[in-house]
């Protein structure tokens, strides 16, 4: 009776002993696949996807270029791409920090201190709404995750069918260069979400052949591909100096984009913002490119 | 028998031979095809001749802005040499480049928000600038320009500007970055003859006052005092030295940006090739440089087409190795 009593306990305790491992097993499991409530994006991109799921609530950090949606502006900004500040990141204590590319410094610092990152990285234009989905998984929206996917994809669409009937342009997109004169231009190559959004906004990129995302090029290249038009992203400038800006391409008067006065300077920050407005942006080219099209 | 001096006089005239040649040669050669006949066809207007715009706008230029650029580093390059006595010395050594590469970063920067426009200016008032300051501070203790305080004045001068060309990065968005990183490689794509004719005047007085100089900096080369003693007024050459050696740096940097080696190696070759005699030595660098930096461009511009190849990296890729050979032959 005392004997097995004895064994009783004995078994009594070893399966307590396997519940409580089991139970931490289970917690810890559920601690890491819990979805994240404190969240920093130290990307505006993936800021901006954030918000568009709905996860505004839960940030609690910006980079410090982050300025969409009007809600980061209360949030604390902790550095860029270069020099994220590690310290305040930590010090807000948060479960989940985006951060650009999986190898990056920030993101063996965030490891070492047993933070969860998702790394992003800049690419084709499917990116964004890939992007947004696999944000979707992480934080548990999938349903936002997919409704703002499918808009994004909708609009981007609406584009592509409104210049569907218009003449493709060969198009330069050129992503910046020495103000005042035409030299150091660096164009968009064959790859990234800018080509990618000009194809949809009916343009042919001139350097579609060179499979980069961006090239410096010569004056001599403007005269041999030749463009029909020529989009320039520029920073916020006066009026006065986009004219100055644009009037320079009259050194090269064999261009038929100079020739036919198809030069578009554009400035707005959503053609650099790779996120949720990324139609806007496809609809801000088709609109300069195929004006007639305009809504 | 031979005067020295006579017998090397074909050597420069080579060199200007092949300075010609590469000058006239570059422009048929490039990333496009181009039809020679259409190019002088004066039938076609200029506004739809493409042959002849990419000739005339994209090439020339370029192969003048080489010439120009090249011919006047590796002068500025002996120059600097000869006033220092320092075989290692180079256009860049005292500053000029690092006042120039700040002017052209802020202009780069802070662009937008400029009243003028272009990095070929700002470059220029940079470089006057550090032009100054080192010479305020290399006469600031001394009545004469002591060449050793010059030196330090400008190495120290160097990393200083260097320390506020990063502080102007640090506040740069990452396409200003990008486009001022490539600044300071170096290009040679001025697509119009402005540029050109800005810096002419700054080398044309400097190249005067070279002619001037050649004979005086043979002397100097004995040592400042071996100088004074036969009759040269040391302090003058000195400061005309350097100050039409930094004028003609800051106009060339302007043009082309900070193109390294040529300065230095070109100098070297031609010693090899002449000897010491700065009257042979100066004519001769500026040809030989100026060959060497047409031929480089060509290179940079057709390596990699479409892409373009930073010049300044091709002139280091073939600057570097051949300073160490001649550094080790040496010994």
């Amino acid at each position: 009776m005392d004997a097995v009593a004895k064994a009783m306990t004995i078994r009594f305790r070893h399966a307590l002993l396997i519940a409580a491992v089991a139970c931490a097993v289970l917690l810890q499991g559920a601690r890491t696949t819990a979805a994240p409530l404190r969240i920093i994006s130290l990307v505006p991109a993936v800021t901006e996807m954030l918000y568009a799921i709905g996860a505004g609530p839960q940030m609690i950090g910006v980079s410090s270029f982050d300025h969409y949606p009007a809600a980061v502006e209360k949030l604390p900004r902790l550095g860029g791409l270069i020099d994220p500040d590690i310290e305040r990141v930590l010090t807000l204590k948060p479960d989940l920090v985006i951060v650009y590319g999986a190898k990056s410094d920030m993101a063996a610092r965030l490891a070492r201190a047993q933070i969860a990152t998702f790394p992003y990285d800049t690419g084709a234009l499917s990116n964004v709404t890939g992007t947004i989905r696999a944000l979707g998984e992480r934080l548990g929206r999938q349903k936002e995750a997919n409704a703002e996917a499918t808009r994004i994809e909708h609009g981007l669409e609406e584009v592509r069918v409104r210049v569907a009937n218009q003449p493709r342009y060969r198009t330069l997109l050129i992503f910046g260069r020495e103000a005042g004169s035409l030299r150091g231009i660096y164009a968009s190559g064959g790859v990234g979400y800018l080509h990618d959004i000009l194809s949809i906004a009916g343009g042919d990129d001139v350097f579609s052949d060179v499979k980069r995302e961006n090239i410096q090029i010569s004056a001599e290249q403007v005269l041999a591909r030749m463009p029909e038009a020529i989009v320039e992203l520029h920073g916020a400038m006066t009026p006065q100096k986009i004219a100055t800006e644009r009037g320079l391409w009259s050194q090269l008067p064999a261009v038929p984009a100079v020739k036919n006065n198809r030069i578009y300077l554009l400035s707005d920050e959503v053609l650099t913002i790779p996120g949720p407005r990324i139609v806007d942006a496809a609809r801000l080219l088709a609109d300069a490119l195929h004006p007639t099209t305009k809504k | 028998m031979t005067h020295p001096l006579k017998r090397s006089v074909p050597i420069v005239v080579g060199l200007f031979a092949l300075m010609v040649l590469a000058i006239v040669l570059s422009p048929l050669v490039g990333s496009t095809h181009i039809n020679l006949m259409r190019v002088f066809d004066r039938s076609i207007p200029f506004e739809s001749n493409v042959d002849a715009q990419i000739f005339f706008i994209a090439r020339l230029p370029r192969a003048l802005a080489g010439a120009l650029v090249g011919g006047t580093l590796a002068a500025a390059g002996v120059v600097f040499q000869g006033l220092l006595r320092n075989p290692l010395a180079t256009p860049y050594t005292l500053g000029v480049s690092a006042g120039a590469s700040l002017g052209a970063m802020i202009a780069i920067t802070f662009g937008a928000t400029l009243p003028f426009a272009g990095a070929a200016p700002a470059s220029l008032a940079g470089a006057m600038l550090a032009v100054t300051v080192v010479y305020l501070l290399a006469t600031a203790r001394h009545s004469g320009l002591s060449t050793t305080v010059l030196l330090l004045a400008g190495v120290t001068l160097n990393s200083f500007f260097s320390a506020l060309i990063l502080f102007v990065q640090y506040l740069a968005n990452f396409q200003d970055l990008f486009r001022a990183m490539r600044w300071l490689m170096g290009n040679l794509d001025v697509t119009s003859y402005a540029p050109l004719a800005g810096a002419m005047p700054f080398v044309a007085i400097s190249f005067v006052a070279f002619v001037w100089l050649a004979r005086p900096l043979n002397l100097l080369s004995l040592g400042a005092d071996a100088a004074g003693a036969r009759g040269i007024n040391v302090r003058s050459v000195q400061r005309t030295a350097f100050f039409s050696a930094s004028l003609a740096t800051g106009a060339a940097v302007s043009v082309g940006g900070p193109i390294g080696f040529v300065g230095i190696i070109v100098p070297h070759l031609v010693r090899l090739m002449v000897g010491a005699d700065h009257r042979l030595v100066l004519p001769a660098s500026i040809f030989l440089g100026a060959g060497f930096l047409v031929v480089c461009d060509v290179l940079a511009r057709t390596v990699l087409s479409p892409m373009e190849l930073p010049v300044g990296i091709i002139t280091a890729v073939i600057g570097g190795p051949f300073f160490l050979w001649m550094l080790l032959r040496k010994r």
